[in-house]
C-alpha cells in the first residue's frame, strides 16, 4: 500500500463496478488504491469483494467460500467497497429514487490521471467550448459568468450554484442553444454530482453523477450515472451521449501534468472561473487527503 | 558525473526539420518536457510543456503562427515572451495580470535546435563547428543512461583512429560529431552532425541509421541488466502570489522600460511612425488594443496605442499625430525626438480589450484612431478570425499605415472625404442589425465615437458590444465631497477637502505619485483600496472592476463615505 494512502481515503466508500455487469459466481478483478481486489456476485445478487490473491478474472467461484470480505454497499447502480472502516451511509442522491426517472449507469472509462484531476475537470465549465465544441459549449459563448461556491459545513460538501452556460446541445433532448443552469455538488473527495436544467420539464433537473475509482495515484476509472427525465431517447442513445463527452475529456486529462492534483494554490494559475476548483482543492487539503494529490508543503 | 536538473550546458533538443510552421514539437531535456515551436517570424520558442493555467501540455496546443493556443480553455500565449494574451473565460480580464510561461534559452544552429536548463552559460558552438557545413542525421532515442551512450559511441571508433571526446556528451568520429541529448537519467537521444554533404546522401544516412539501431539495441540490452538510476524530478516553479490569490482585478504597478527610437518616419501627412525597440531581448507581452505611456523629454507623459501584431515583441510601433495646436505633448516627439534617442515607456496597458470569439468583429477607425485597430486587425488576421476594418479619413488627409493595412486578409475599406451625413449613413450601413456575438470597436475623434455610439444604440446594439478607446474622460467630475484617506503603507492620514483630488492631497503631503492624464482615463494613478467605498468617476476601470471596489484612480475618484484606506 502506498505511503500516501491517508486514513480519510482508506475509510471512504469507493466505487468499483457496475452492479449489473458483475457476473454471478465468476471472478472479476480490479484495482483500488493500489490494492488488487477480486469480486463476484452471489446467487442472491449481493456482491462479494475481497483482497485478491491468486484469483484470475473469469475463474468460477462459490461466493460462500469467501470468508474474509471487504465491506460492500450497492448504490446508484454501482458496487462500493472500502479498505478501512467506512461510515454507514454513502452520500445521498435523493433524485435517484424518484419513480419516473430513467436511471442508468453509463459505463466506466479508464483514464490515466488522478481521480481528483478528473473531478476538477467535471466541475469546470471553461473548457466546454474548446473540448466539447458544439455539444456542451461553443464559441462565441466562452465567458464563464459569476457563480456561487460554498463549502457546506453541515453536509461536508462543496456546492457550486447559479452556474450558467450557453450550450448548443446540452442534452440529447435539447434542440438548439439554450442557457443551462447547473448546480455542482462534490459530496465525496472522488465523486461529484451535477444537476442541470432539464429540457423536457422546467420544474425538474437532470442528474449526472461521476464516481471515480482511484486505481493508483495517477490512474482512475470514471463510472458515470445518469438520472434523467427523458421520455424520447433510448438508454443506448443517452449512454452514448455521455460516453462521447467523456471520450473528449480523456485525451486532455491524460495530457495534464503532473497527473496528481497539486493542492498548493501557487502550483497553477486560477482565474475567477475556477472558483469551484479552488474550493475543491482547499476542501481536500483540509480533510487531509494525500492520495492522488500533491499536498501543500508545510 | 550524474545528471543534474540545473546543468547549464547547451544540448541539442530537436532538428530544425522537426519544427515546421504551425506545429508544436515535444522536446525533452534533463527530466523536463519542452514545448518547442517556430513562429511565423522564424523565432523558435522553447517553453516548459505545461499551460500555466491547469497544467495541460502545450505540445498538444495549436500554433497560430505568432501565438500558441492551449487546447483546454483556449488561453493564448505570445511568441518570444510566452506571456498570456487572452483568457476566453473572462475576455476583459486578460490584461489584468502578467501571466508568463516558463521559457528556456534557445539557439538554432547547424541544423539543430539547442537549449539549456538555465541561462547561466552563453551558447558556444562546439569545437570545429565553423570549419564545415553540417547535415543533421536522423536522431536515435535510446533507453540508456546518457553517459553510457556517449561511452558506447566513443567505442565505435577504429583502433587506429580513436574518437575525440569534445566534452562529456559530445564525441567526434570524423566525419560525424555525435551529441548525446540527456533526456533523463536513463534516456538519451543521439544526434549526429555530418560534416559536408556526402556524395550519396541516402546511402550514408541509411548507413548511420543502421549503425545507430544496432548500437541502441546493444545499449538497451545492457541497461536492462544494470540497476537503473532514479529519474530526474523536475521542479515546477510556483506562480507568484498575486497570480495564485485570484484578485478580482490586479493593480498594475508602473515600471518604466527604456527603449531606443529605432526608426522614425512620415506615415501620412501629419502622422509620424515611431518604432521603439527593446535595448536587449524583447518587450513585454501586450494585448491588441493596448497602449503605452511614453515619457517625453519635457517631463510630460502621453499615451499611444501599439500597432503591432501578435508576438511581435522586438519593438513597438506607434503612430503620433502632429497637431499644429498641440501644446507640448506630441509636438515634442515629432520635433525633438530623433532616431537613436532613448525614451522611457510604461508597460503596456489595455483598456480596450478585444474579444476573440465573436462571430463578427467590426473595427471602425477615424484618422489617427487607426493605431489600436490596426493591432486588433493583425491579431484577428493571424488567427484566421473574420473581421472588417473601416478607416475613415478626411479629405486631404492621408491613410496612415497603408502598406501594413494592405497586407491584411480581412475586409479593409477606406472611406475618404465623406461629409458628415454621408459618413453617419455609411456607419449605419456597416453596423447593420445587431445579432448575438457581434462586436464593434471604434477609435477616432469624439464626434465619430458619438456617431457610432448613437447609431449602434438605434440599431439595438447593446452597450457590451460597442467598445471605445477613451483617452479622455468627458464626464463631469463631482468633487464636492470631503473625506479622509489613510495611506496604509505610508502610515499617513490625509484630509481631502471638496475641490481637491486625492492625488493632489497626496502630492501636497510630499508623496510622489505617478499620474498622466489626470482625468481618470489612463490608469497611471491607479492604486489599491483596502477599506471604504469608492465613488468611481473614471472611465478606466470597467463596471465589474468598479463594483469590486479594490482599486481607485486617485486623480478623479473619491470616497462615498468619510474614509478610505489605500494601499500606498
Ligand atoms: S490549461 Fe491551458 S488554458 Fe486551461
Amino acid at each position: 500500500m502506498p505511503s500516501s494512502l491517508d486514513p480519510v481515503t482508506r475509510d471512504l466508500w469507493h466505487v468499483i463496478a457496475a452492479t449489473d455487469e458483475l457476473p454471478v459466481g465468476m471472478v472479476e478483478t480490479t484495482l483500488l488504491l493500489d490494492t488488487r481486489l477480486a469480486l463476484t456476485r452471489g446467487s442472491d445478487g449481493a456482491p462479494v469483494v475481497w483482497l485478491r490473491s491468486d484469483e484470475e478474472a473469469g475463474d468460477e467461484i462459490d461466493p460462500e467460500t469467501i470468508l474474509e470480505r471487504l465491506p460492500v454497499k450497492t448504490a446508484y447502480g454501482y458496487v462500493w467497497t472500502s479498505l478501512g472502516t467506512p461510515q454507514s451511509e454513502l452520500f445521498p442522491i435523493p433524485e435517484f429514487a424518484e419513480p419516473d426517472r430513467v436511471n442508468m449507469s453509463c459505463g466506466s472509462i479508464g483514464i490515466h490521471v488522478s481521480a481528483p484531476r478528473a473531478v476538477e475537470n467535471f466541475l469546470d465549465m471553461g473548457h466546454f467550448p474548446y473540448v466539447h465544441t458544439d455539444i456542451l459549449g461553443s464559441e462565441p459563448h466562452t465567458e464563464v459568468k459569476e457563480y456561487d461556491v460554498e463549502v457546506s459545513e453541515e453536509r461536508d460538501e462543496v456546492l457550486a450554484t447559479k452556474c450558467r452556460f450557453m450550450q448548443p446541445r446540452a442534452a440529447l433532448s435539447a434542440s438548439g442553444s439554450i442557457e443551462v443552469e447547473y448546480v455542482y455538488r462534490v459530496p465525496h473527495p472522488f465523486c461529484s454530482v451535477l444537476y442541470k436544467s432539464c429540457p423536457e420539464d422546467e420544474t425538474r433537473r437532470d442528474v449526472i453523477g461521476i464516481f471515480l475509482q482511484p486505481m493508483t495515484e495517477e490512474r482512475c476509472r470514471a463510472h458515470l450515472l445518469q438520472s434523467m427525465i427523458d421520455s424520447t431517447n433510448s438508454i443506448t442513445e443517452l449512454r452514448r451521449f455521455q460516453q462521447t463527452i467523456f471520450g473528449q475529456d480523456k485525451p486532455i486529462l491524460e495530457n495534464q501534468y503532473p497527473k496528481k492534483l497539486p493542492l498548493d494554490p501557487r502550483a497553477e494559475t486560477p482565474i475567477r472561473a475556477d472558483k469551484s476548483a479552488i474550493a475543491y482543492r482547499r476542501w481536500l487539503s483540509q480533510k487531509g487527503i494525500t492520495y492522488g494529490v500533491i499536498p501543500q508543503a508545510g | 558525473m550524474p545528471l543534474s536538473l540545473t546543468d547549464p550546458h547547451w544540448y541539442p533538443i530537436a532538428s530544425s526539420d522537426d519544427l515546421p510552421f504551425r506545429h508544436v514539437y515535444q522536446g525533452q531535456l534533463l527530466g523536463r518536457e519542452l514545448a518547442v515551436w517556430r513562429a511565423d517570424d522564424g523565432n523558435v520558442n522553447v517553453w516548459e510543456n505545461r499551460c500555466l493555467h491547469r497544467g495541460v501540455r502545450l505540445s498538444i496546443g495549436i500554433n497560430e503562427g505568432q501565438e500558441l493556443k492551449c487546447q483546454y480553455h483556449g488561453w493564448r500565449y505570445a511568441n518570444r515572451s510566452a506571456g498570456c494574451t487572452y483568457i476566453p473565460a473572462h475576455p476583459a480580464d486578460a490584461p489584468a495580470r502578467r501571466i508568463e510561461n516558463r521559457k528556456y534559452p534557445v539557439r538554432e544552429a547547424f541544423g539543430l535546435v539547442w537549449s539549456a536548463a538555465n541561462a547561466e552559460l552563453p551558447f558556444a558552438p562546439f569545437p570545429g563547428a565553423e570549419a564545415a557545413d553540417w547535415i543533421a542525421l536522423r536522431p536515435m532515442p535510446v533507453n540508456a543512461a546518457p553517459e553510457d551512450v556517449a561511452a558506447a559511441l566513443a567505442r565505435l571508433a577504429p583502433d587506429d583512429q580513436p574518437a575525440e571526446m569534445l566534452s562529456e556528451l559530445v564525441v567526434r568520429l570524423a566525419p560525424v560529431t555525435w551529441f548525446v541529448q540527456p533526456v533523463d537519467s536513463t534516456r538519451a537521444v543521439i544526434r549526429g552532425l555530418h560534416a559536408g554533404r556526402p556524395e550519396a546522401p541516402l546511402t550514408v544516412l541509411r548507413h548511420y541509421n543502421e549503425m545507430l539501431t544496432r548500437l541502441r539495441d546493444r545499449l538497451e540490452r545492457a541497461a536492462a541488466r544494470k540497476p537503473q538510476p532514479a529519474p530526474l524530478q523536475p521542479v515546477f516553479e510556483q506562480v507568484s502570489v498575486d497570480l495564485a490569490t485570484m484578485p478580482d482585478i490586479a493593480v498594475p504597478r508602473g515600471n518604466t522600460i527604456p527603449v531606443v527610437v529605432k526608426r522614425k518616419w512620415q506615415s501620412a501627412d501629419a502622422i509620424m511612425g515611431f518604432e521603439l525597440a527593446a535595448r536587449d531581448g524583447h518587450l513585454p507581452t501586450f494585448q491588441p488594443g493596448a497602449h503605452i505611456d511614453v515619457h517625453l523629454p519635457n517631463g510630460m507623459t502621453r499615451q499611444y496605442s501599439i500597432t503591432n501584431g501578435p508576438g511581435e515583441l522586438l519593438s513597438y510601433v506607434i503612430g503620433v499625430k502632429q497637431e499644429s495646436t498641440s501644446t507640448g505633448g506630441s509636438q515634442v516627439l515629432v520635433e525633438r525626438v530623433r532616431e537613436g534617442d532613448v525614451l522611457a515607456i510604461s508597460e503596456p496597458r489595455n483598456n480596450f480589450p478585444l474579444r476573440r470569439d465573436a462571430t463578427r468583429t467590426v473595427l471602425i477607425a477615424g484618422g489617427i484612431g487607426i493605431t489600436p485597430l490596426l493591432s486588433m486587425a493583425r491579431f484577428l488576421d493571424k488567427s484566421g478570425l473574420p473581421y472588417e476594418l473601416h478607416y475613415f479619413t478626411r479629405l486631404g488627409e492621408q491613410v496612415a499605415f497603408r502598406s501594413e493595412l494592405e497586407v491584411l486578409h480581412g475586409r479593409v475599406e477606406f472611406h475618404t472625404g465623406l461629409p458628415r451625413e454621408a459618413s453617419s449613413a455609411r456607419i449605419a450601413e456597416i453596423l447593420g442589425e445587431y445579432s448575438f456575438a457581434q462586436h464593434v470597436y471604434v477609435c477616432g475623434p469624439a464626434s465619430m465615437l458619438e456617431t457610432v455610439r448613437a447609431t449602434a444604440a438605434a440599431r439595438n446594439w447593446p452597450d457590451e458590444a460597442v467598445h471605445f478607446e477613451y483617452f479622455k474622460n468627458d464626464k463631469i467630475i463631482d468633487n464636492s465631497t470631503a473625506f479622509d484617506v489613510e495611506l496604509a503603507r505610508s502610515a499617513m492620514t490625509l484630509h481631502v477637502p471638496a475641490g481637491k483630488t486625492i492625488l493632489e492631497a497626496m502630492r501636497q503631503a510630499g508623496l510622489s505619485v505617478p499620474s498622466s492624464c489626470e482625468q481618470g482615463a489612463c490608469g497611471t494613478c491607479l492604486c489599491g483600496v483596502i477599506e471604504g467605498e469608492v465613488d468611481h468617476q473614471d472611465v478606466y476601470l470597467n463596471e465589474s472592476e468598479k463594483r469590486a471596489n479594490t482599486a481607485i484612480l486617485t486623480c478623479v475618484s473619491r470616497a462615498k463615505g468619510d474614509r478610505l484606506v489605500l494601499d500606498i
